[in-house]
């Protein structure tokens, strides 16, 4: 085996590794940490089944930033969109066989790939032409973007331009996820992309992306208003009352 | 006034989003709370001499009590949809009132001392070191911020810029760095019972002398309680209520209601306050001591039910909070919600057709009303959401023939502070008060000019406060300020009439 497959199998492994553990870990301390007092952003939901619905209105059509900037909403919808279908569209490297769902999606992954880029060149330009937002850019909010286009132009490159032998490439993804490890073809443009995607899952649980499963968590989204009604009280606050 | 001169902007027609100005309020300074007033409270005298770790081992502390906190450091994408939203921004285009760079300036320090990325690489991600200048920096912003949660409708995660500032305020505070105004209030409802630092003889004395002013003016016998046992309700109202123009208007209209619906009611010398500025600096021992005062008052007076004066933060901690802080409520009716806002009860008497009002009697007003943050967007009345915008608008509107609402974008959920809560309402801060009115005042200024409104309603200490002091910048009358209960007292029939 080349040593080209075997750092690539190394690196997934690596990466996948620091993914799930580091978001578990992220996960669990968003979990564990209470919320002292009742915060709902109000008005707000009164049952936990509202909740659900409010809650899924931000995660499925991002409610609240249609409220705010129909711009940055346009942008930031359709990037999110047209990224689950590029990725419901890889799928297909996962299985064997490949599910119906996974091979109907497959002519929409491709055209949402364009719509991804244009998308993704949307939120780019904001940060330079609106004074406001040039101001809140930091180094890393521009990498952020410029890495989601680059894996994003070279996928679009592979489907295009310069194919890729993709049959090989999914047998090297079967192999990682059977640990029976097979080549990879060492074609720059995939090893490029692949790269950026290990470096994407390596830096999501210690970067910005963490807003993922942050909004499961956010107090003045997931409570319900019903302070009145129910008691709510955290543990470090109920031991002030056993103190007094 | 310690203030220096500054200028009132200009009002325009409609709302123009400012280029940012760096600096443009960076000499902003409140007057920081002296040695005694920080020890009433539990805090170091001054500046503690490593205020540095102890800051950053603060932090660690309420990253581990709040889940917000945690959340919010972690979760901004800086998108922007959060920077157009503060009225502070909005009024004096100091970037750093944008709610986001408000955030990052604690977010810098969270990701410097508590993130990989800001530990090694700090400047990819915009991490830095606690200094001095940083230190001043948030001193000057967190007492910029009115922690009217505008900015946490907008955002896509909820982020609230408030439960940011609280904790800002709540370190700097533990490292002996507190702000004079609010701490100094803090003090005075511990050492005497109310904001004002009235002691019950003075209070009993004030309530007098409105009871005879009513009577006066009515004719008839209508009761100022205070300290009455078995009363039926603990009215629990901000102490501004008690002296203040326009807020004593709405203290008679309270009595005139209780008097109508023959409701025994008493307030309370212990508890002669509704206000509970530990919010304002994220102190949760402070709060719970505060609202500790209106536990002890229904216990020890022993009513059946508990009913809330025109205070807005307050409103939220009673709703919100009181139930948390000092609760269980088992020894009260369970009958009526506890707490319950004095809008909810007036407007349940009038809904059973408990109360008759002559409209007339508010005629020469044409009315408009000021939705206060801490009611709008952190609390509720009646059953259903949004029943905080309901109720007083339809109290309004049964005692009133003219009433217009501001522009939608400005009311509701989406409404402006009147840019002086959050423990702000200070001499010192007139320039971010006076400036961070402007979105309100446009707003209002537009429905002068179309309907001639010559009246703003609000049920909030802090805002008639505040609109009282800065509208005159703006070229409008201070009269133009009042209470919902202060149309319901003008309008309300008493006795047999």
């Amino acid at each position: 085996m080349s040593m080209l497959t075997i750092f690539y199998t190394v690196l997934f492994y690596a990466a996948s590794g620091v993914l799930v553990i580091g978001l578990v870990r992220k996960i669990r301390c968003y979990a564990i940490t209470p919320a002292p007092l009742k915060i709902p952003t109000t008005p707000a939901p009164t049952t936990a089944a509202g909740v659900r619905w409010r809650m899924a209105r931000e995660v499925v059509l991002f409610e609240s930033l249609f409220k705010s900037s129909k711009w940055t909403w346009i942008f930031g919808w359709a990037f999110h969109v047209t990224l689950l279908l590029v990725v419901l569209r890889h799928l297909r490297y996962f299985q064997e066989p490949v599910w119906l769902p996974v091979v109907l999606i497959q002519p929409f992954g491709t055209y949402a790939g364009f719509a991804m880029m244009a998308a993704l060149a949307g939120l780019w330009a904001r940060r330079w032409l609106v004074d406001r937002v040039r101001y809140i850019s930091t180094p890393s909010d521009h990498l952020m973007l410029a890495l989601l286009l680059a894996i994003g132009l070279s996928g679009l490159v592979m489907r295009f331009i310069a194919h890729t032998d993709i049959l090989a490439v999914k047998a090297f993804v079967l192999g990682l996820m059977r640990f029976d490890w097979q080549p990879l073809p060492a074609d720059p443009i995939l090893l490029l992309h692949l790269a950026l995607v290990a470096l994407l899952m390596l830096i999501f649980p210690i970067s910005k992306l963490l807003h993922a499963p942050g909004l499961f968590f956010s107090p003045t989204r997931n409570q319900a208003d019903n302070a009145r009604e129910v008691r709510h009280i955290s543990a470090w606050a109920a031991a002030l009352d056993k103190k007094a | 006034m310690a203030t220096a001169a500054f200028e009132t902007p200009k009002l325009k027609s409609y709302p123009v989003i400012p280029l940012v100005q760096v600096g443009a309020m960076a000499h902003i300074k409140s007057f920081p709370a002296a040695a005694p007033i920080q020890k009433t409270l539990g805090f170091p005298e001054a500046l503690v001499e490593d205020w540095q770790s102890k800051a950053i081992a603060k932090m660690g502390e309420l990253l581990g009590k709040y889940k917000s906190l945690q959340v919010y450091m972690d979760a901004c994408v800086h998108c922007g949809a959060c920077s157009d939203k503060c009225h502070y921004f909005l009024g004096t285009a100091d970037p750093k009132n944008m709610p986001v760079a408000r955030q990052d300036l604690m977010r810098k320090i969270y990701r410097r001392y508590f993130t990989l990325a800001g530990k090694y690489f700090p400047k990819l991600v915009g991490a830095v070191d606690l200094t001095r200048e940083v230190l001043d920096e948030w001193y000057s912003y967190f007492n910029q911020c009115s922690e009217c949660r505008r900015c946490s409708v907008f955002c896509p995660y909820g982020i609230d810029t408030a439960e940011i500032t609280m904790a800002a305020r709540e370190i700097m505070d533990s490292i002996g760095l507190g702000q004079k105004y609010t701490n100094e209030i803090i003090g005075k409802v511990h050492n005497i019972g109310n904001n004002l630092g009235m002691p019950g003889p003075a209070l009993r004395n004030t309530l007098e002398g409105v009871e005879e002013d009513t009577k006066d003016e009515t004719g008839l016998d209508i009761k100022f309680p205070l300290d009455v046992k078995g009363a039926e309700v603990l009215f629990i109202t901000p102490s501004a209520d008690f002296f203040a123009e326009p807020h004593i208007e709405s203290l008679i209209g309270y009595a005139k209601v209780f008097h109508a619906a023959g409701i025994s009611w008493t307030m309370s010398s212990h508890a002669s306050e509704a206000g509970n500025f530990g919010m304002f600096i994220g102190n949760y021992e402070n709060m719970r001591r505060v609202a500790l005062r209106v536990r002890e008052a229904a216990l020890e007076l022993g009513v059946k039910r508990i009913v809330v004066g025109e205070c807005g933060h307050a409103w939220r901690v009673a709703y919100s909070f009181w139930n948390t802080l000092i609760g269980p409520f088992d020894y009260l009716d369970p009958r009526y919600p506890v707490p319950q806002h004095i809008c909810e009860f007036t407007d349940d008497l009038i809904q059973r057709g408990a109360l008759q009002f002559d409209k007339e009697a508010n005629d020469d007003r044409i009315i408009t009303f000021h939705d206060s943050c801490n009611v709008a967007r952190g609390s509720r009345m009646g059953n259903m959401p949004g029943g905080q915008f309901i109720i007083p608008r339809r109290i309004i509107t049964s005692v009133a023939n003219h009433f217009y609402d501001m522009a939608h974008e400005t009311i509701h959920e989406n409404t402006f502070c009147c840019g002086g809560g959050g423990g702000l309402l200070t001499d010192d801060l007139m320039e971010l008060r006076v400036k961070g009115a402007l979105p309100r005042v446009e707003a209002l200024k537009n429905v002068v000019d179309e309907h001639g409104v010559n009246f703003m309603v609000m049920i909030c200490a802090i805002c008639k406060s505040q609109f009282t002091k800065v509208l005159p910048y703006y070229g409008f009358n201070m009269s133009m300020v009042g209470g919902v209960h202060q149309l319901v007292s003008k309008a309300i029939r008493l006795g047999d009439k």
